[in-house]
């Protein structure tokens, strides 16, 4: 009941950030999709990470520490802190510029004019969009299990079918409509503001879940003296071949729709030094503690000292919500469930507004010509568009679940695989229109090859001769690009020079 | 600094995450965080003040024209 009571707080509070910001909102739709340019170094730190931290970061990392270990952290946060800044240095800075002198809203905008082709929009739109579905319900799966762990016997009467939880349905439900009110109030800068709000929450309430339940378990030294010695270590629970491929899931930021938009909300290139130098120690601050109560849960038992705090079988989804359920104070819970929410909450925006500017610009306004819709009409698009996603995203959460980390790679996998596509556009000049669609339709078949071969991210651990499925999309994507570029036509000199400007 | 010492020092960083020595390594550093976790909280720090160099002394030139203002929102 506590739980609940902190969360719906935390909610209404947020509500109030998405009417404040709206009180800003400049009503044109510049400012609604890329908060006309303005962002400044901390809001734009705050809103990357914000939106590259989600439900995978927490929930996801917690429940795949406790399934495989402290491998967890290796595989994918450290190759982040590396690799999430240099796609920022290497592809968001350039894109920025780009962006800015150019007029581009969205990546399709971008790839447009770089391959000179209209039609390649409407090959890349539908893969991107449906990149991004998987992205969503990450994050309202992790939700719905969350609040369903913490507040299992809190309301037997309302709900006897979870043992008296809040049904993951309702969570999801709730979280949609406060995030759809926010950013519908006043788009990527209000998305922008959450983010930044959200981010501290979620960090500070990490920090406080951290120190409880070690405090709970006897102190850090003991509840580590209680793990399963298996999952100290990488040997056992993943191959040299397996964390080497890993490396390239982080790839993804690069080719992600939202953070394309993030990158161009920002005010200066400047403003991107605060996110390389501390991107990285955000991701430690926010992974560590989730990787460290995972490993505890291989071994916790409860004060009587013998039952299990995650008994046997239990879903990895599950662990992060039974570790503070069980084990911090019900305050302590609720404040620890707010921050869940708020890293699920602070991804989910940015992805809305994405998708939905996207369809506005990239295939609307693109079709019907730009003088076709007002300002709000484009507005009120962008809106419907939003909706829709989330509806088919809804329906599918009532489908059968997948674990969040999986999922969740499978995900990031679709995006890195496509990482060749961006960067030959950028720093290859005989990267042509050709080459780009083949490089387009080589990944998205790959991926959903494999995807299906998987079983729909049903096997957890499914590899290709030993390799992340991810290191084959990006390899058929990389070659498609630098094979059918080499025998095509090169874009025209014009926009070769729109492209490549020449350093003074 | 020039832009092969920026790539050189990704390089050894990628490198350097592969710590395949201490796979089989299940000690505690200070009785709390396992050898190879301890190892990439470090690598992640090294990775930030990296990071910290390539802004400071290999910031692209092309983005000075583009604004300089430090205002935040």
């Amino acid at each position: 009941m506590t739980q609940t009571a902190i969360v719906v707080v935390y909610l209404i509070l947020l509500l109030g950030l998405g009417y404040l910001s709206s009180r800003l909102f400049r009503g044109n739709s510049n400012d609604y999709f890329v908060a006309s340019r303005s962002i400044g170094p901390l809001v734009l730190f705050m809103s990357i990470f914000g939106t590259t931290m989600t439900a995978f970061a927490m929930v996801g990392s917690t429940g795949e520490a406790y399934r495989v270990g402290i491998a967890t952290y290796g595989k994918v946060a450290s190759s982040s802190a590396l690799i999430h800044s240099a796609c920022f240095f290497l592809v968001g800075l350039p894109l920025w510029a780009l962006g800015k002198r150019n007029g581009f809203h969205t990546q399709i905008e971008f790839f447009r004019a770089r391959f000179e082709s209209s039609k390649i929009g409407y090959l890349l739109f539908p893969i991107l969009v449906g990149l991004i579905i998987p992205y969503l319900l990450v994050g309202l799966l992790g939700a719905g299990t969350v609040m369903q762990g913490v507040t299992r016997g809190a309301f037997p009467d309302l709900f006897p079918n979870t043992g008296g939880a809040v049904p993951p349905w309702l969570t999801m439900l709730v979280i949609s409509c406060v995030v759809l009110y926010y950013i519908f109030a006043g788009g990527v800068r209000s998305a922008a503001w959450a983010n930044t709000f959200q981010t501290l929450v979620f960090m500070v309430m990490g920090f406080i879940a951290f120190v409880t339940i070690s405090s709970k378990l006897g102190g850090m030294q003991a509840a580590s003296a209680m793990v399963d010695p298996a999952k100290a270590v990488r040997a056992g629970n993943l191959t040299e071949l397996q964390f080497l491929s890993y490396c390239f899931i982080p790839l993804s930021v690069g080719m992600f729709p939202h953070l394309f938009q993030n990158c161009l909300t920002a005010k200066s290139a400047n403003s991107f030094k605060l996110t390389l130098v501390a991107h990285p120690i955000a991701i430690m601050l926010t992974w560590i503690p989730c990787i460290l109560i995972g490993l505890w849960a291989t071994g916790a038992v409860m004060p009587d000292g013998v039952t299990p705090v995650v008994p046997a079988g239990s879903s990895p989804n599950a662990v992060l919500g039974m570790m503070v359920g069980k084990l911090a104070t019900p305050i302590i819970g609720g404040l620890v469930t707010a921050g869940i929410m708020a890293a699920i909450m602070s991804s989910l925006d940015s992805q809305f507004v994405a998708v939905g500017t996207m369809f506005t610009k990239d295939i609307v306004v693109h079709s019907f010509g730009a003088d076709r819709f007002s300002e709000k009409q484009k507005v009120l698009l962008a809106r419907g568009f939003i909706c829709t996603i989330v509806l088919v995203t809804y329906l599918f959460t009532l489908a059968e679940p997948r674990q969040v980390f999986s999922l969740g790679v499978w995900c990031f996998s679709g995006f890195a695989g496509l990482f060749p596509l961006v960067f030959a556009a950028i720093y290859w000049k005989k990267a042509t229109k050709a080459g780009a669609y083949a490089a387009i339709l080589g990944g998205a078949i790959s991926w959903l090859v494999l995807f299906q071969a998987s079983g729909y991210g049903a096997d957890g651990s499914y590899l290709v001769a030993g390799v992340m499925p991810v290191a084959v999309i990006f390899a058929t994507c990389a070659v498609c690009m630098l094979v059918v570029s080499l025998f095509t036509q090169v874009p025209s000199q014009a926009t070769l020079d729109k492209f490549f400007v020449k350093k003074s | 600094m020039s832009k092969g010492a920026v790539i050189a020092f990704m390089l050894v960083l990628f490198v350097l995450h592969q710590d395949f020595w201490l796979r089989d390594n299940a000690s505690l550093v200070l009785g709390i965080v396992p050898a190879s976790l301890a190892y990439h909280m470090a690598f992640t720090v090294l990775a930030a003040l990296g990071w910290f160099v390539v802004v400071t002394f290999a910031w692209p030139k092309f983005s000075e024209e583009d604004g300089d203002e430090e205002g935040d929102q």
